[in-house]
């Protein structure tokens, strides 16, 4: 996948490597998308700061691990989609 | 409520986001002498313990959670205790907050949940010494000020920063309770927190360097499966290789303790009790100890140095096709050791779904209690060879493969609970990755030791009285004149063991198994003992003296034994994990269940076993 700066993109469709500044943790997306947006934020995920996928799960790519802010979580790419990230 | 005391008891709670170094900063706090309330009888995992120093404080270290809106039933421990709705627990008279200093951002989030619940509080800053070597430095005395509440930085580790932390905690009792206060939206409580966490950050630091090579190496898609995969292998060879010397030491002592009791005692039912009763029954499950500390040595240093949870990261695609998440690997793992605290640890999984599924298949995961069962069997009947070039012993492999066994049944039993289960609706997976640590030496020590305890009182306590009761049972009657089998066959366990055994038949199960399996029950290494003391007291005298292997390898067939193992494999669990299970899913329905499909499944598969070798040896 092609990254562009200052693309807004989900965090769920990047590769290792890639990752960006987070703009928004969208709530409403699936039928609990609000419970998971809240327990993305109460791990650690918030908006202004760096996400960067750092290994992604042999088996089928999924889940991923994510470095953000100070902190390394690992979830599933579906989680991950509720993140937006602004490319940089 | 309160018994009247004479020094009023200070009881303290330590809360913290998960990783935080709480459990450390408890331990050392309290010293050795914490009292774990685990199973049967206390109705939440809770640990408390008296300050060293100020027995009056009562510390109690609740559940590591992420904020105050429990999300698995875990974290509502926590949230109940401190909002005194727990029926268990009276609310805390003060809270000591655990902060990791390497992510102040995050955690003080959580630090002013909590201090909005008006309850006294100190903050101890932890991990400060590895905020230092990070770069990371942060103005302590501003922090306090903006929180509030008094800021101590602490190693508990190192046990720096202890006594003035003790201090503080001491203090809590003379500062008054405020009314809780309302909290902004979550989005604005993080913006505040990292707000707060800019203000006081000197110096940012530079990351932990090392936790992100070592997951380079970790979770590389090649070399991370591998060495999970060898990590786990080693693990079982360890337990047999490792602990054979110690093992050999304490049969040893056993046995010149019987051959010294023998010398001593006159002939009589005295030395019968003592030496075919108590010390071959309780003297045969006490030989596992050093297997079941080895296996335990593993488990803590993994889940402590922080690769526990990488371990299910790679397991959550292979546990997510059976429909479950990589969250339900670690009470798997645990089960490893014993299904109890597994079983106990399946309250991490959010979903309830998930969690019954977890703690149904739990008792399928090889429990250290099954170690004695296996291990004899094997060392009866497998020789002790090395093959592939002599790099992996014959006996170490099928203990393997009996692990391995278990976990692919338990993998499709999950399946196919979770399709009768399930609603279909996918369970998120969350998980914070901690930094590594060297295992800390005193955490695996006091987990050893507390192993070690309930091993030894289980030997000295339920094993020794079914010992006792066995062995009444197998000497009473007395044989008719001119008998011509072994005593034991004309006593109560005889005439219950030929009865059990029309039943056990099928599986090659002679009645000397048959009734094995009665006391087994109560917890599967007494199954070891029980044939222990019926071997004993069937054989004559120059036979006692020969080990339980000897006689097992001589008067089994392999079929038999093999068969014997696939019983075990399924093993009708014991009565605490039973009582473990009622409890944890309130009601019979469940653990009913469980002894319905694990019985199933255990006959099926030790006839299906014996048949087949059967149809080998033939």
């Amino acid at each position: 996948m092609q990254q562009q700066t200052g693309e807004t993109m989900r965090l769920g469709t990047l590769a290792p490597g890639q990752g960006g500044r987070i703009v928004a943790i969208e709530e409403a997306d699936a039928p609990d998308g609000a419970d998971n947006a809240e327990r993305l934020r109460e791990l650690g995920f918030a908006e202004e700061l760096d996400a960067t996928v750092l290994h992604q799960s042999p088996f089928g790519r999924d889940p991923i691990v994510v470095a953000v802010g100070s902190m390394t979580v690992a979830l599933r790419r579906a989680e991950a989609n509720l993140i937006l990230v602004k490319t940089q | 409520m309160n018994a009247p005391e004479t020094v009023k008891t200070l009881r303290i709670a330590l809360v913290g986001n998960p990783n935080c170094g709480k459990s450390a900063l408890f331990n050392t706090l309290t010293g050795l002498r914490q009292k774990v309330a685990n199973y049967p009888g206390a109705t939440v995992e809770r640990h408390s313990g008296r300050m060293t120093g100020a027995p009056y404080v009562e510390l109690i270290d609740l559940p590591g959670t992420y904020s105050l809106t429990p999300k698995s039933p875990d974290e509502a421990v926590t949230c109940d205790a401190l909002f005194g709705r727990s029926a268990f627990e009276a609310r805390p008279d003060g809270i000591v907050c655990v902060l990791d200093a390497t992510n102040l951002g995050q955690h003080l989030r959580f630090a002013l949940e909590l201090k909005a619940t008006g309850l006294p509080m100190v903050v101890a800053l932890n991990m400060t010494d590895l905020a230092r070597r990070e770069g990371i430095e942060i103005d302590v005395e501003g922090l306090s000020k903006r929180l509030g509440v008094p800021v101590i930085e602490t190693v508990a580790v190192r046990k720096t920063g202890i006594a003035e932390i003790k201090a503080a905690i001491g203090v809590l009792g003379t500062v008054s309770e405020q009314a809780p206060t309302d909290l902004p939206p979550l989005r604005q409580l993080q913006r505040d927190a990292r707000a707060m966490a800019r203000e006081v950050t000197l110096a940012e630091g530079s990351g932990h360097k090392i936790t992100r090579q070592l997951d380079a190496l970790f979770l590389h898609p090649v070399a991370g499966p591998i060495i999970l995969f060898s990590l786990l292998f080693v693990m079982f060879q360890a337990v047999f290789s490792w602990a054979e010397t110690p093992m050999d030491m304490i049969d040893g002592g056993v046995a010149s303790l019987q051959g010294w009791l023998a010398d001593t005692l006159p002939d009589g039912w005295v030395l019968s009790l003592l030496n075919d009763g108590i010390l071959a029954g309780v003297g045969s499950v006490v030989i596992f100890l050093p297997q079941i500390l080895i296996l335990f040595t593993f488990i803590l240093a993994l889940e402590s140095s922080g690769y526990l949870v990488r371990a299910a990261y790679l397991m959550d695609r292979l546990m997510s096709s059976v429909g479950l998440n990589g969250r339900a690997f670690i009470p798997l793992l645990s089960s490893f050791a014993c299904a109890i605290p597994g079983i106990m640890a399946a309250r991490t999984i959010a979903d309830p779904k998930d969690r019954l599924t977890t703690i149904l298949i739990a008792p399928l995961m090889t429990c250290s209690a099954r170690l004695p069962v296996y291990t004899l069997v094997i060392a009866a009947f497998i020789p002790n060879e090395s093959v592939w070039g002599g790099m992996v012993g014959l006996q170490g492999l099928v203990m393997f493969g009996l692990y391995l066994s278990g976990i692919v049944f338990a993998l499709l039993a999950a399946f196919v609970f979770k399709r009768v289960l399930s609603d279909g609706k996918r369970q998120p997976f969350l998980l914070e990755l901690p930094k590594y640590q060297v295992p800390h030496l005193r955490y695996i020590f006091v987990g050893l030791l507390e192993r070690a305890k309930v091993f030894l009182r289980r030997a000295g306590t339920i094993i020794l009285t079914a010992m006792i009761i066995l062995w009444v049972l197998g000497s009473y009657p007395l044989p008719p004149e001119g008998a011509t089998e072994p005593d034991i066959a004309y006593s109560y366990v005889g005439i219950i063991g030929k009865g059990l055994a029309t039943v056990f038949a099928p599986l090659g199960f002679n009645w000397e198994i048959s009734v094995a399996l009665v006391p087994g029950l109560a917890a599967r290494e007494v199954a070891v003992a029980a044939l222990g003391t019926v071997y004993a007291l069937s054989g004559d005298e120059e036979v006692v003296a020969d080990s339980l292997v000897g006689l097992l390898a001589s008067g089994w067939t392999l079929p038999t034994a093999l068969a014997f193992l696939a019983w075990y494999v399924f093993a009708p669990q014991c009565l605490s994990t039973i009582a473990v299970t009622k409890r944890e899913t309130g009601g019979w329905k469940w653990p009913l269940v469980m002894i319905g499909y694990l019985f199933g499944l255990a006959y099926l598969a030790a006839f299906l076993t014996y048949r087949i070798a059967l149809a080998f040896s033939a």
